[in-house]
């Protein structure tokens, strides 16, 4: 799955449970610059629900990728505008 | 209108202008009209869109135990990084989450819960509110979940707006520093009301 984009930065959630995925989740992002996609990478399952409604229900942000392996969860969000 | 319903065209009005026979014809507005009227009204609900600005969400947190000062904390939290501008109204045991000494030692009533695993008779023993509470500390530090401050100090980073009603910090004897910088005080229902009265999302926990 190498990439149809570049992952300008990644946040490391792990251990962190709700709400905290989607609040580290939208500070990092307003750090970006429009264009760039952060890949978060969370333990809890709730994110891959959270993020995908977060992302939804955002302006200027795009659910590009989720990815589910071994107790870890990867979500690839980027800033739109 | 009208012609197009079974009765009107089943018997006689076959007549071009049968919409209109009720209507002067002087009374029908002209396909230029229309578009300006409509043109008028896309502008004036544009106007009355943009003037709102973002959404908005109204929490009212009434409780201060440990469990109930979680909801709208997490829930305000997330609606800031939904983008919503949040304000959280406290009144009575409320405050206690905004209370800087008071959020750390929150603490948790084994009584009035049957889903507790102790029976009401033994949790309302002296000292076992203290320890319901230390057995739900340990599990909020064992599986990660934030503190109350850190939300607290996480949605005050993210612009929530705080209010601790002005009756409450008078009938609790609190004192305005006892709270976290940024705190909103001098506050009452009717701020409260005005508040729910603009927003989206209006919660009273």
């Amino acid at each position: 799955m190498s990439a149809e984009f570049d992952i300008a930065e990644t946040l490391d959630v792990k251990g962190a449970s709700c709400p905290m995925p989607v609040v580290k989740t939208k500070s990092a992002i307003d750090d970006l610059a429009p264009g760039e996609v952060l890949e978060v990478v969370a333990t809890d399952p709730g994110s891959m629900s959270d993020i995908d409604g977060w992302a939804d229900g955002t302006e200027g942000v795009e659910l590009v990728d989720q990815t589910e392996g071994d107790d870890v969860y990867n979500h690839y969000v980027r800033k739109t505008e | 209108m009208s012609t197009d319903t079974p009765d009107a065209s089943a018997g006689e009005a076959q007549t071009e202008d049968a919409s209109t026979e009720d209507v002067p014809a002087d009374e029908v507005p002209s396909r230029a009209e229309l578009a300006a009227r409509v043109d008028e009204l896309e502008e004036a609900l544009a106007e009355a869109t943009a003037e709102d600005g973002g959404k908005k969400m109204s929490i009212i947190a009434t409780k201060g135990t440990l469990d109930m000062a979680y909801p709208p904390l997490i829930l305000a939290s997330t609606a800031a990084a939904f983008g919503y501008e949040v304000t959280v109204f406290t009144t009575f045991w409320g405050l206690d989450m905004l209370h800087e000494e008071r959020s750390k030692n929150l603490q948790l009533s084994s009584v009035g819960n049957p889903n507790m695993p102790v029976p009401n008779a033994v949790a309302a023993l002296p000292g076992m509110d203290r320890v319901t509470t230390k057995m739900m500390e340990k599990r909020i530090t064992d599986n990660d979940t934030a503190t109350i401050e850190e939300l607290l100090e996480t949605s005050l980073e993210m612009g929530v707006e705080f209010q601790a009603c002005q009756m409450t910090i008078e009938l609790m004897d609190y004192d305005e520093d006892d709270f976290y910088d940024g705190v909103t005080t001098g506050v009452g229902a009717a701020t409260a009301i005005q508040d729910m009265a603009e927003a989206d999302i209006q919660l009273l926990v």
